[in-house]
């Protein structure tokens, strides 16, 4: 059973259709690359999943129980949409810490606040901070970053700042880790450790969705790459097939603009 | 000589003065921000009619909007006057409600959409990313603007000279009137060391936030 299914995604912004009927599923465990031109609606599609924005038409299914139908979503309440969210984490293109608090804060912030609603808050609740912290502190050390706790934002490189939002995404134990073109506002340099970060989740088998202009990078690390373009999937396959095989003509194209420049 | 009872009515001027100032603080701060919700409301008709208000009160002079305050109701409607004193609050604490809202609206607006997604797909709800994750942020950006509003305000209160209220300014020239010309100096010296104090103030504040930037 797939851990992520969707079906038949569109969405529209006013007259412009973004996504035309999106398929795809992914297994548990695994990396799933997408591709494409700018504005062919990748970013968008990982929006949808993590529901900020919602889909016109389409479901979304995880671990075989559809959580979003739609045109629904108006039957959901605030906290039922918070839930469905929490299976799926996202790592922002322009990182997106919050810049008053540290780099171990911005990992615990929102175990902390979640934590508020379990039942047994009140009688555990320095228990229970303690582990997010210890949490977070493993986390930060898994990426690189263990001497950084006490830094805020601004005292990091780009770099070291997506590691420590993806080390936030990952607190929170989200099914499927998505992410937004992670290096797209590094220079190469720093993009190298965040891709090495990435690399070394997709060893751990993180399930993730990946939206990536790293041609390179997309290719070792994914068990599934997905070409997309105008708001629909061309191609998708393992990536021996997309890369050195491409069976539609709009993916070779594609590919063989990146590989000249 | 004169000094000691000039300095006690200048006191006496000098307190209303501060009255003014701190009763239109109280009032017109959480009132700006009341009506930067309605210039920042997604329902049309609110936003305008209060982007409407805004351009007609910065629009307009003060000493204006006190004069109306203080005469309209007689003149308008026949109606008794408001004491001096409260027709200068009202008119102050609009007037600056008016410009705080905007202050408002831009330290709002200027958080970034991202900051509040992130807390969305962190799965935080809107109350907490307002007080967990934007406030902060707001708070930073509006010191500056509100510390150059709130000196302002210290030294608009002598615009209540208009309808004969005794503030500082206004005791002051009660002995110029009579050939004195230095108590106008020493009430310049209030000003000068209350807006002072307020320097001071906004700068340690800039100062306790200046651990983060945004």
């Amino acid at each position: 059973m797939p851990v992520l299914e969707v079906k038949g995604l569109k969405k529209s912004f006013g007259p412009t259709a973004v996504l035309k009927g999106i398929d795809f599923s992914i297994e548990k465990g695994q990396a799933l690359s997408i591709i494409g031109p700018s504005g062919s609606g990748k970013t968008t599609l990982l929006r949808c999943l993590n529901f900020l924005e919602l889909a016109d038409a389409g479901t979304i299914s995880v671990n075989g129980k559809v959580i979003y139908r739609g045109g629904d979503m108006k039957k959901y309440s605030d906290a039922e949409i918070r839930k469905k969210r929490l299976h799926f984490g996202l790592v922002f293109q322009n990182f997106n810490l919050f810049p008053q608090y540290t780099a171990l804060k911005n990992v615990t912030l929102a175990g902390e606040m979640l934590a508020r609603e379990r039942p047994d808050y009140r009688a555990r609740k320095k228990e229970i901070l303690e582990e997010i912290e210890e949490n977070a502190r493993a986390l930060l050390d898994q990426v690189g970053l263990s001497d950084k706790l006490g830094f805020y934002p601004h005292q990091l490189s780009g770099g070291q700042q997506q590691r420590v939002a993806i080390a936030r995404a990952l607190a929170l134990k989200p099914d499927i880790l998505c992410f937004d073109e992670p290096t797209s506002a590094l220079d190469p340099e720093l993009t190298g450790e965040v891709l090495k970060v990435i690399r070394s989740l997709a060893e751990k088998n993180t399930t993730m969705v990946i939206v990536t202009h790293e041609m390179q990078f997309a290719r070792d690390v994914s068990d599934i790459v997905l070409f997309m373009d105008g708001g629909v999937v061309i191609e998708s396959g393992p990536p021996g097939q997309i890369f050195d095989n491409p069976r539609v003509t709009r993916t070779k194209q594609f590919l063989e603009r990146y590989n000249g420049t | 000589m004169k000094f000691i009872p000039v300095t006690i009515s200048l006191l006496e001027g000098f307190g209303v003065s501060c009255v003014i100032f701190f009763l239109t603080l109280v009032f017109s701060l959480p009132l700006g921000l009341i009506i930067s919700f309605g210039s920042m409301s997604r329902f049309a008709p609110l936003r305008w009619l209060t982007r409407t208000f805004v351009w007609v009160i910065r629009g307009t002079p003060l000493m204006l909007q006190l004069m109306v305050v203080y005469y309209g109701p007689g003149l308008i409607f026949g109606a008794a006057a408001f004491p001096k004193l409260t027709a200068v609050l009202i008119a102050f604490v609009i007037n600056y409600a008016a410009y705080f809202s905007e202050i408002y609206r831009s330290g709002i607006e200027g958080v970034p959409r991202g900051q509040y997604e992130a807390g969305q797909v962190l799965g935080m709800t809107k109350s907490q990313i307002f007080f967990r994750v934007t406030l902060l942020q707001v708070i930073k950006r509006i010191v500056p603007p509100m510390a150059n509003e709130i000196i302002t305000l210290v030294k608009d209160t002598s615009l209540a000279r208009v309808i004969a209220v005794m503030e500082i300014i206004m005791v002051a020239g009660t002995f110029t009137a009579k050939g004195l010309i230095w108590p106008l100096f020493y009430a310049g010296l209030f000003y000068l060391a209350f807006c002072g104090i307020l320097t001071l103030l906004f700068n340690y504040i800039e100062r306790k936030l200046s651990y983060f930037r945004v």
